[in-house]
């Protein structure tokens, strides 16, 4: 197809969707009017079940399996990167070099890091009673996870962080809302059914299955996060070509934050590698400190 | 209160729209990672004006922190390729240069 021709097919296919939401958008409620049809069933049936965020019960009662479907979209998607981003043959890891952080910015995220840990925490147990949720607060807890990499260096990230155990909470948060769907089938009503008691309104307890539900995505959330976060880091910082032969002394130039190396650190050897490699120990001397 | 809230929303529409605009018209994949974070800020301003806190959060969280993150990681990988295979890899700008995603 020539360039014009393409460009004539775009043209129809957007002026189609033009229109076709102009019409719907006519049939819409008036924009901040008092009239939601859907909003006040939604409402009613979420109240039915003693579940006081509307849009939890929403998201893991009436829609649950629509939340299915977009956890196993962030599930495929950390999959997918660990598979893109493994480290091929030809490359091989660079330990990164400890750095050295301003005390205010280390001083920062060490007092930020557990703050937020918990208010991630707290999001995803309260997704049933307010705003929030375990994709939010799935999010919030991995993000906190690497204020590390700001407070210390990307060392100190990888202890806390076993990419193992990451992956295979990453699976059993998946597993574990499939098998919740299931829990419903075996009831005898349907899949994803919320087939638990529904406790007292307002409680940590309410909402029958919609807090289970939430956790699962909680748990899943975060570690696919830190999963995904990791593939892209190591990229950044570890992973460098092996057939290039200044990678190695290029990579202990800096930290691989991006931050200048502290200049007493100048004289260690660079760490083995993983890959067996030994690396041919690296001390310019431009840059030794005088 | 009606009108307040709609002054509100008025006012985050526009910023998103202007920082929408700002993100395509940035060229430089640093710069454009830097005003896709203030569009995900003012999105998750908008949701939350409207009233819609558990959209404003995941936006708050994905928009701001998370995509950014991962679009500079990605230039700094691929900048920091670029560096090596190209022509200056023994290049003198080694003493400990802080430009993080490679201003090369």
């Amino acid at each position: 197809m020539s360039r014009r021709a393409r460009l004539w097919v775009l043209a129809v296919g957007g002026l189609g969707l033009a229109v076709l939401l102009f019409a719907a958008s006519l049939e819409l409620p008036g924009f901040g009017g008092d009239w939601h049809p859907y909003g006040v069933r939604a409402v009613e049936a979420a109240l039915a079940r003693h579940t006081s965020n509307v849009v939890a019960a929403v998201n893991f009662d009436q829609r649950a399996f629509d939340t299915l479907g977009e956890e196993s979209i962030l599930f495929c998607a950390a999959l997918g990167t660990v598979v893109l981003l493994r480290q091929t043959s030809d490359e091989h890891r660079v330990r990164p070099e400890p750095a050295r952080v301003a005390p205010p910015v280390r001083r920062y995220a060490l007092v930020a890091l557990p703050v937020t840990l918990l208010i991630g925490l707290y999001i995803v147990a309260h997704g049933q009673l307010s705003p929030g949720g375990g994709f939010q607060g799935g999010v919030v807890v991995a993000t906190a996870l690497h204020l590390l990499y700001i407070a210390v260096d990307y060392r100190a990230l990888e202890r806390i962080r076993p990419i193992g155990l990451y992956a295979m909470a990453d699976a059993a948060g998946e597993a574990a809302y499939l098998l919740l769907g299931a829990a419903g089938l075996i009831a005898g009503t349907a899949y994803l059914a919320n087939v638990l008691p529904y406790g007292t309104f307002n409680t940590l307890a309410s909402g029958g299955t919609v807090p289970l539900l939430n956790a699962a995505v909680g748990v899943e959330v975060a570690s696919g996060v830190v999963v995904l976060l990791a593939s892209f880091l190591d990229q950044a910082v570890e992973i460098v070509d092996a057939d290039d032969p200044d990678s190695s002394g290029r990579n202990s130039d800096q930290d691989n934050s991006g931050r200048p190396r502290a200049p007493d650190n100048s004289d260690q050897p660079p760490a083995p590698d993983t890959s067996g490699r030994t690396p041919t120990p690296h001390n310019p001397p431009e840059e030794k400190p005088t | 209160m009606r009108p307040v809230a709609d002054v509100l929303i008025v006012l985050a529409l526009a910023l998103v729209a202007a920082s929408s605009t700002a993100a395509v018209l940035a060229r430089d994949p640093v710069r454009q990672s830097t005003v896709l974070a203030l569009l995900g800020l003012s999105l998750a301003l908008l949701f939350a004006v409207l009233q819609a806190p558990d959209v404003a959060l995941s936006q708050l969280a994905v928009g701001s922190a998370l995509t950014p993150l991962m679009l500079l990681l990605s230039v700094r990988k691929v900048r920091r390729k670029g560096k090596e295979g190209g022509s200056h890899r023994n290049a003198g700008n080694r003493t400990g240069s802080t430009d993080q995603e490679g201003r090369r």
